[in-house]
């Protein structure tokens, strides 16, 4: 679909939180384009909801298929889908927004008064030793090949980390047939205690039936290895062996595939290079940015809803969605407070319900210190090949900042911009300044916050300032 | 030296001019304090391109061409020293660079500036090559066919900035200084034979200080009886993923790293304390790159930057040294890594005599308040 | 690494192919996966090597942030390969160091003022 060249809102990213948004938005009477960069709608959570080659529902399970109810209800909506669409900058133009799109190698320019930022979740990085090897994948990697392509593992495959998603793949692999090697449990041993306090809530959500069955699923395919506390990937050029140390043993076992998982961390560059306010959130040990209870950033007129605000979940992402989708019908007078508050009564209510017993699973999945920050040659800054030995020596210089060794060291300049070595590098530093990451911060990201080329960016529109500003011949 | 907080000469700012003169210090056996502030302040000395340039510069101010002259004469040993002391290879290549015009208008232009600039007096004069699109061609592979000429001298460089700030702080180590980051100044006072620079927690004394804080300088050096009328003055720049190497000589608004990245630069915009990027001038830089060599259109921007020059109103350098509160010194400049060598290798050991020499009197504020009686 | 879920074996029906190559190799690729998907089903777990060191890397987010799955397509380097669904005719190449731009003349492209 081709975009017009303004909106009232503009969602960007298509996965439950985006859809439920744009939904709520178009259904409200507001004109809405949801931006996404994939190929069909669904974001990660609900990857290849449409297009999966996956035939037997029991292999991805059943909260899998709730994305067919999103994606039918948005298919109704009215709203416009941008598919293929990267969005790569959001600036001020006025009264309204100004956001920067990139579709089909063109970059183009989309007006609106109100954004959503849906942009989700990323895996937390996992800096081991040998993580960079060809043959180490994230587990999400893994499940989306199996969503989006209907592959499974087929050789010496091992799982390894921490938190839900882990024990979900490993459910999803035993139905699709898939053998596992093993399952390495980084969950720091005793961990359950400081999640205790967490549990009442736990024990009433809808989780821990989700949780016990995932368990029970896991356990029946593969060794489940608890305790692990060193892990590292062996390999000349590409993996050959999974190395790991639990109880104070250390294991060899042979592998040409490693997955990798220790929990999700909200996706912040495009909330970043706005300029919305964040705050290190010790809990989910990652940056949140600050919202308040309809996702109203720092920045009016933009609102971020889902797990790019902070983790929930996907049933908790859609409520959000809605309640930010209503919250910018209100900005924009389509409702007055009282109608919006009424209008959000059920998404309040499922937004609460699906937010009970995360806390337990936060506390008792956090990944412990030494998989957060690695030492010595462990790579840090994938992109610009920086180690953790070279940061923290940095920081023994005098440099106090991720910004700082960003100058120094190159961490952070490579296309990821910093997505896979940023928290990395807050906590390392932190920790050799013995600070807290609150009081170290963040890389600071600007536009393009996805890579676009010399040539989309040149074809977009000048002004005689900028042309005066650049050429300066009046100097 | 009696405490841990007290040295022979303290400078506030870590950047590349107070890294550079800090370096030239420490270099002298003094004990030296490199008092920095933290890592979100506007540091101008992250967003500089690694230009070590002459060519173009001093117009109206002939001075400033000789000294920038002299720093490009002395950065070879400058490398030289940094390799030796901060085991850095700055990676300095002097090969001469290129000015280039995308219109007959702008050819015009620059020529009858490079022209006017070499005539002025006592301007120590260099040759400068006018070549049409051919001739660049010949020289520069690649070149689009919309460059209509430019400009050449052999006197023009460019080093690996961020190479050479590490470089600068490693050496300050090296020789005994001490570098505190994260140490913001809120006041500088003469007290007695000495200076009391005062932190949030804690207060610096020294016999000597260097105010080198860019635009931290306007509020500290009426403090010491100076003044320096700085500004903040935006540039931008697009930096591209890295190319197997195809461009050896730097071109004033676009070079090719040791790395590998190619820079394309930049913008002058009055834009206040905003270290934003803006679309458009992104789109302009973009544009204008594509058509220096048009085989890049398809290359990535893998981020931007956006910095605040330092900016004096006529554009020069500040060099100055308080009568009213002697010891006191202020050095700025917008040309931190072109000046670098300079910096170290000739400013510092006059800052160690006490006396700045009557070849740096032009740069003396006062310059500024003639020009406003005037 | 990978295989097919036996349901979607080659021989089914619904499978549609596609022909590819990779470095020069020809590959039936399945309609739908993306260029990513489509080399690791042809077992290959590398499909660049690095511009700073020329280390071996592979696909690792398959969400397109990790900017690891760079290959040459059609000639176009650094393509992120887990965001670009496999086409017939497509020439998949393994992307090595740092891109090579051409400088000949014939590359450069008439220019047009806009």
């Amino acid at each position: 679909m081709t975009l017009a060249s303004s909106y009232d809102i503009v969602v960007i990213g298509a996965g439950p939180a985006g859809l439920a948004a744009a939904t709520e938005a178009a259904a409200r009477g507001l004109a809405v384009a949801l931006i996404d960069e994939q190929t069909a709608p669904g974001g990660q959570i609900y990857r290849a909801i449409t297009t999966t080659p996956v035939r037997q529902r029991e292999i991805l399970g059943t909260d899998y298929w709730r994305g067919e109810t999103l994606v039918a209800a948005f298919a109704r909506s009215g709203a416009t889908h941008s598919p293929r669409t990267t969005a790569w900058a959001v600036t001020r133009e006025g009264e309204e927004f100004e956001i920067g799109l990139s579709k089909d190698g063109a970059a183009q320019l989309v007006r609106a008064a109100h954004v959503i930022l849906a942009t989700g979740a990323q895996e937390r990085p996992f800096p081991i030793p040998g993580w960079t090897l060809p043959g180490v994948m994230t587990a999400g990697g893994a499940q989306i090949l199996l969503k989006a392509a209907g592959l499974i593992p087929s050789g010496a495959t091992a799982l390894a980390g921490s938190g839900p998603l882990l024990y979900l793949i490993a459910a999803q692999f035993a139905a699709a047939g898939a053998r596992i090697e093993c399952l390495l449990d980084t969950t720091p041993r005793g961990r359950w205690r400081n999640a205790l306090g967490h549990a009442p809530d736990f024990v009433s959500s809808p989780y821990l039936a989700k949780g016990w069955s995932l368990l029970r699923a896991a356990r029946s395919m593969t060794r489940i290895i608890k305790g692990v506390e060193n892990l590292a990937a062996i390999g000349e050029g590409k993996l050959e062996g999974v190395r790991f140390t639990t109880g104070g043993r250390s294991h060899d076992i042979p592998a040409d595939l490693l997955l990798l998982h220790q929990g999700v961390v909200p996706g912040i560059n495009l909330s970043n290079a706005i300029g919305c306010e964040h705050r290190w959130d010790a809990t989910q040990a990652c940056f949140t940015p600050t919202v308040d209870e309809w996702g109203a950033t720092s920045v009016p007129g933009i609102t971020i809803a889902g797990d790019a605000a902070s983790i929930a979940g996907a049933r908790a992402a859609e409520a959000r969605g809605r309640l930010a989708a209503l919250h910018a019908a209100c900005m924009l007078g389509h409702l007055d407070a009282p109608q919006r508050d009424a209008h959000s009564g059920a998404a309040r209510r499922e937004l609460k319900r699906w937010s009970r017993g995360r806390r337990f699973v936060d506390a008792l999945y956090l990944p412990a210190m030494q998989f957060r920050i690695p030492s010595g040659d462990t790579v840090v800054c994938r992109c610009e090949e920086v180690t953790a030995q070279q940061i923290s020596n940095t920081v023994k210089l005098g440099c106090t900042g991720p910004n700082q060794m960003k100058s120094f060291l190159r961490c952070g300049m490579g296309p990821c911009q910093g997505r896979m070595c940023g928290l990395t590098v807050t906590e390392l530093i932190a920790k050799e300044r013995g600070v807290s990451p609150a009081e170290t911060g963040y890389y600071r990201l600007r536009f393009p916050i996805k890579p676009i080329t010399l040539g989309e960016l040149a074809a977009l529109p000048q002004t005689e300032a900028s042309i005066d500003a650049v050429v300066r011949i009046k100097r | 030296m009696s405490s841990p907080d007290e040295f022979d000469i303290a400078i506030v700012g870590g950047g590349l001019v107070g890294g550079a003169v800090g370096y030239g210090l420490a270099r002298s056996g003094l004990s030296v304090a490199l008092l920095d502030e933290g890592d979100v302040a506007y540091r101008a000395s992250r967003g500089n391109f690694g230009l070590v340039w002459v060519q173009g510069k001093g117009l109206g101010l002939a001075p400033y061409s000789n000294w920038t002259q002299l720093s490009a004469r002395r950065w070879p040993e400058f490398a030289a020293l940094l390799r030796a002391d901060a085991d850095t290879d700055v990676v300095l290549e002097q090969p001469g660079g290129f000015h280039l015009c995308l219109s007959e208008r702008e050819l015009e232009h620059r020529v009858q500036t490079l022209t006017r600039l070499l005539e002025q007096p006592g301007l120590e004069r260099y040759p400068f090559e006018v070549l049409d699109h051919a001739a660049l061609a010949d020289r520069i592979p690649g070149i689009g066919s919309t460059v209509v000429g430019g400009t050449y001298t052999a006197l023009d460089g460019h080093v690996n900035a961020l190479k050479l700030l590490r470089a600068l702080h490693a050496g300050l180590l090296k020789h005994g200084g001490v570098y505190l980051p994260n140490t913001r100044i809120e006041s500088a006072r003469r007290s007695g034979e000495r200076f009391d620079l005062q932190a949030k927690n804690k207060t610096f004394r020294a016999s000597k200080v260097v105010l080198a804080s860019g635009l931290g300088n306007a509020r500290l050096a009426p403090q010491v009886g100076l003044v320096a009328p700085v500004r903040p003055q935006r540039g931008q720049i697009l930096v591209l993923e890295r190319v197997r190497r195809f461009l050896h000589h730097p071109i004033a608004t676009l070079r090719q790293t040791d790395e590998g990245t190619v820079l394309v630069g930049d913008s002058q915009e009055e834009a206040g304390f905003n270290d934003s990027v803006g679309m458009a001038i992104l789109a302009t830089l973009a544009d204008r790159a594509v058509r220096t060599f048009p085989t890049l259109r398809d290359v990535r921007i893998n981020r931007t930057w956006a910095a605040l020059r330092v900016m004096s109103p006529d554009g020069f350098p500040i060099y100055d040294q308080s009568r009213a509160h002697p010891g006191a010194f202020l050095a700025t400049c917008h040309s931190g890594v072109t000046l670098a060598a300079a910096h170290a290798l000739e400013l510092a050991p006059q800052i160690v005599a006490g006396e700045l020499e009557p070849r740096l009197q032009p740069f003396s504020a006062e310059r500024l308040n003639v020009q406003k009686a005037a | 690494m990978y295989k097919r879920l036996p349901e979607l074996a080659a021989s089914n029906p619904n499978t549609r192919l596609l022909a590819v190559t990779i470095d020069g190799k020809p590959f039936a690729a399945r309609d739908g996966d993306t260029v990513a998907a489509t080399l690791l089903a042809a077992g290959l777990a590398d499909c660049r090597t690095t511009p700073v060191s020329g280390s071996a890397r592979g696909p690792f987010c398959m969400m397109g942030i990790c900017f690891d799955c760079l290959v040459v397509i059609d000639g176009r380097p650094n393509q992120q390969s887990c965001m670009i669904p496999a086409h017939d005719g497509m020439q998949i190449e393994r992307q090595q160091g740092a891109r090579v731009v051409s400088l000949a003349p014939e590359s450069v492209a008439p220019e047009s003022m806009p």
